[in-house]
């Protein structure tokens, strides 16, 4: 210990935390500023999945009214507008504040831990991504309290629908501004996950050695950070539109509405991958773990998914097949897309694989697992007769369509994600959900989903359009939308069963030792739940399954900890980053400049000091100045040094220095 | 990181400590650029598809476009790039004084660059009437162009936090005294680069007005004097009478803002002959 207090680092950092007065460096380790200083990935991820959680409710709430609306003919629940806005935000919030902060929240959890990592690359920067998507998801949702009303020109936002001249109140305005903010949010984190990825593993964690689900993170990083871009230049320009007069999508001004279609799909299209690649990945570890079996084909699999994330920039203009894009066009992106079918199936026969000749546990992530596995094989039939450009014009805009990418997207993302949250419990709360309402919870999801979305293929083929909010009582879709209703509160009830247990289980569940499903990679050699340093001993890895080898070999692993224990001991021990304040101020200012683009009106005379600039500006000031504090204080930190081993010593408090 | 530095023994093309030796802030720096090099894509896309389908009575650029001004101020940009380069040599060989001088002068050319785009701006507005309104060209002309401005100015504007932050005391000097003499170097700086930026400016003014010296003097000495406070207050802490903690360790930090500073130059050639030459094959 005294040689230990002696060095550089030491002396280093007992200078900073007594002498710096300038920079508040918070040490709450309970209570909301504990939580809003935090840069540990663990209580990020922890965030990110319960603002995700949250969302995922409300929009399953705009799910089930649009569905009560659709029950019978001639509905009177919604009215037209509220319906266009009930579909709006369903689709916006579960895509972008559902699905995409989930996958992040498992990306934070559990992806450093998987390589062997004590944090992501930058913690500071990871905090600013989650807050900023606080942000996003604030002004996306403002207009439910305002007299504009929410956004309700679709999730896809086409032009001319969100002009001037068909939108003029704010709704559109906090759409553009709320997905600009949840763009510059995901990019900001995809950076850091792809440093993390590439630079921070463990000794011995070699690329092919990565676990699957790492390896979707990085494919799902590098798609957001490419694709996103477009998105915020179609968003740029949309709000030029609206706020500067130009004509980028304003046909009498010159402007082509189907360029903001080509901007859109090809951020859209590579959006679709980034929804579905974290689910394959958590299926990619679990169907292993409860088969008792390595992965089947791991190299086949990773490139897979590689090869799926390319080619899914080439396939973005199946989206507008029936736009007349003329026959060579339309040919070539039908063969892609028909390609991306290869990858796939390819991934299919890698888990069918993987189970046969297993030693099966069914619990209840397998369940959902293999209910993934059922599901996205019928939407992934579906996407490929959509591929077919003659088909897609039959059923373009229809009801099938619905049906297809709610397959992909509730029985693909979603199903993986529950089984996610199941799968990964224990290590994050060190409590089991129950096996017997889990499996409730799963049948009754699983039976309410089909019945919801399987009735609306023959719907869609017999010609019921998407977002109409009405239809009469002749037009022969009547039982089918009664039949897809009663589905939908029958899912309705099996996500609360499902969310009534989870909450349960963290308060009162069964406690569990550490690895309680006897699992395979690095994540599972961690107590329950993980200190805030993860590894005490940062791990040598020798095998693919890197857990699992170590089960097998605990003497040879015994020995190396102890070595390196005492390396990272001469080395001034465990390095923490210090909390900061600074990125939750830089997304503060950037909600505030937020608010002042897209929610105050413009002011009657353009002075440079109106309400709207003045409210702008101060945004973004206190943005700088969250950004230049951030930059000052430095990326400085402190020391621990566990006394014990940690895997023994589970809430026992660090010594800190 | 400190200890190395006091040792001399750095390897700037290798980190240790990570998986690759690739240091995480030119990773991320790449992967960054590697993003915003699709943004660009997408803006200039949009230029290139307008201009192929011009509306009628669309305006024809090379009756706007002053080439002789966009290639002086290409060079210059272009310069900027070498002087940066030198800038992250110096600090990795440890010479801070040599990279201030090199930051500097990047910045001033960078300063010419910005200033040559508000004259251009100006001229194309009020003699051509190329307004971001009133034609496609204009719309996607100022967009694309003013995206890369904003680029450029950011970069300014980081060049000069750089050169700010190479006067910082060890940590433990970095008390409120100090933080508001940083505040006020960073805010003099800017106040140089703008000030000197709009003078010469009414210089171009002055004698497009056809206004002789004394007219210049009468409009512009506010801020003639405001740029030589600035510069006055600038010289004034740029001698450092502690020693400052910022040296071969930072070099890392230094050759991050350089990517993005030669990338942003990189753009430019890109649009200047995407949007400039192409016009006139």
């Amino acid at each position: 210990m005294d040689a230990i207090l002696k060095s550089d680092l030491q002396v280093k950092d007992v200078a900073t935390e007594t002498k710096s007065s300038v920079f508040w460096r918070p040490t709450a380790q309970t209570g909301l500023i504990s939580w809003l200083t935090t840069v540990d990935h663990k209580k990020i991820g922890f965030l990110y999945g319960i603002f995700a959680l949250f969302f995922f409710l409300v929009g399953g709430f705009e799910a089930l009214l649009i569905r009560l609306q659709l029950m019978t003919p001639n509905g009177t629940v919604l009215t037209a507008q509220q319906y266009n806005t009930m579909f709006t935000m369903h689709g916006t919030t579960m895509i972008f504040l559902a699905i995409m902060p989930l996958s992040a929240a498992f990306f934070n959890f559990i992806m450093p831990l998987q390589i062997g990592a004590r944090d992501v690359a930058f913690p500071r920067l990871n905090a600013f991504s989650l807050w900023t998507f606080v942000a996003g998801a604030i002004i996306l949702n403002l207009g439910w309290f305002m007299s504009a009303g929410a956004p309700d020109a679709g999730w896809t936002g086409y032009a001319p629908l969100t002009s001037k001249a068909y939108t003029p109140d704010h709704s559109v305005d906090m759409w553009i501004m709320g997905l600009q903010l949840l763009g510059v949010a995901s990019i900001a984190a995809s950076l850091n996950f792809i440093v993390t990825i590439i630079n921070m593993r463990a000794p011995g964690m070699t690329m092919m050695r990565l676990p699957v689900f790492t390896w979707m993170t990085l494919i799902t990083a590098f798609l957001i950070v490419l694709s996103f871009p477009f998105i915020t230049v179609a968003l740029v320009e949309i709000m030029m539109d609206r706020l500067f007069g130009t004509s980028f999508f304003e046909v009498s001004g010159g402007g082509m509405p189907i360029l903001w279609q080509h901007l859109f799909w090809v951020f859209g299209h590579p959006e679709v991958y980034i929804l579905i690649l974290p689910a394959m990945g958590i299926i990619s570890e679990i169907l292993p773990t409860f088969s008792r079996k390595p992965l089947f084909g791991y190299p086949i699999v990773v490139f897979s998914g590689a090869s799926i994330g390319f080619l899914g920039f080439s396939v973005w203009s199946h989206h507008m097949f029936t736009t007349g894009m003329g026959t060579v066009a339309t040919a070539a992106f039908s063969l892609a897309t028909m390609a991306i079918a290869v990858p796939t199936g390819v991934k299919i026969f890698n888990w069918i694989g993987t189970l046969w000749g297993g030693h099966i546990s069914m619990r209840t992530p397998m369940m959902f697992a293999l209910g993934f596995v059922w599901m996205f094989m019928i939407g992934g039939f579906s996407g490929v007769m959509h591929s077919a450009a003659p088909a897609d014009a039959q059923q373009q805009d229809s009801y099938f369509v619905i049906a297809h990418f709610h397959y992909v997207l509730i029985g693909g993302s979603m199903f993986a994600l529950l089984a996610g949250i199941h799968f990964w419990f224990p290590l994050m709360f060190g409590r089991k959900i129950g096996e017997f309402w889990g499996k409730l919870s799963f049948w009754v999801i699983f039976a309410g989903f089909n019945i919801t979305f399987f009735p609306m293929h023959f719907l869609g083929l017999n010609g019921m359009p998407r977002r109409t909010f009405t239809y009469d009582g002749n037009l022969g879709w009547n039982s089918a939308n009664y039949i897809a209703t009663i589905g939908a509160l029958i899912l309705g009830v099996g996500i609360f069963i499902y969310f009534a247990v989870m909450v349960y289980t963290y308060f009162k569940g069964e406690k569990v030792g550490k690895d309680v499903w006897d699992a395979r990679t690095l994540e599972w050699s961690l107590p329950n739940p993980p200190p805030e340093y993860n590894y005490r001993v940062i791990p040598t890895v020798h095998a693919r399954d890197a857990f699992w080898y170590m089960k097998q070999n605990q003497e040879q692993i015994a020995k190396e900890d102890a070595t390196h224990a005492k390396e990272e001991a001469a080395h001034g021990g465990i390095h923490m980053p210090h909390q900061s304040i600074y990125p939750f101020v830089a997304s503060l200012g950037m909600l505030i400049a937020g608010i002042g683009i897209s929610v105050m009106d413009n002011d009657p005379t353009p002075g440079f000091w109106g309400k709207k600039i003045g409210v702008t500006m101060i945004g973004g000031v206190v943005m700088l100045v969250g950004i230049y504090f951030w930059a000052l204080e430095g990326n400085g930190g402190y020391h621990l040094h566990p006394e014990n081993d940690g895997d023994e010593s589970n809430g026992k408090k660090p010594a800190k220095h | 990181m400190s200890s190395h530095a006091a040792a001399g023994t750095i390897d700037h093309h290798h980190d240790p400590s990570t998986s690759t030796g690739i240091p995480n802030k030119k990773l991320i720096m790449w992967t960054f650029l590697a993003s915003d090099c699709m943004f660009f894509g997408a803006l200039i896309s949009t230029h290139l598809i307008y201009r192929l389908h011009p509306a009628p009575g669309s305006p024809s650029p090379k009756q706007i476009f002053s080439l002789e001004l966009t290639s002086f101020s290409t060079f210059i940009l272009l310069m900027s790039s070498l002087m940066m380069a030198l800038a992250v040599t110096a600090i990795q060989k440890g010479n801070v004084k040599s990279m201030r001088w090199s930051l500097l002068t990047t910045i001033f050319f960078g300063a010419i660059f910005l200033g040559c785009q508000v004259y251009e701006f100006e001229e194309f507005v009020k003699l051509k009437n190329v307004t971001l309104t009133n034609s496609m060209f204009g719309t996607t002309f100022y967009t694309l162009t003013g995206t890369h401005g904003i680029h450029v100015a950011v970069g300014v504007f980081w060049l000069i936090l750089m050169y700010v932050r190479s006067f910082q005391p060890h940590e433990a000097g970095r008390t409120f005294g100090w933080f508001f003499k940083n505040c006020l170097h960073i805010t003099a700086l800017v106040g140089a680069v703008l000030l000197s930026m709009f003078a010469v400016l009414g210089v171009v003014h002055t004698l497009h007005a056809g206004g002789t010296a004394g007219a210049y003097f009468a409009s512009y000495l506010w801020m003639i004097a405001g740029f030589v406070g600035c510069v006055a207050v600038c010289i004034g802490f740029a001698q450092p009478k502690a020693l400052s903690n910022f040296g071969e360790a930072n070099a890392i930090d230094v050759e991050s803002m350089g990517l993005y500073w030669h990338f942003v130059d990189i753009v430019w050639i890109v649009i200047f002959t995407a949007v400039y030459l192409i016009e006139y094959l």
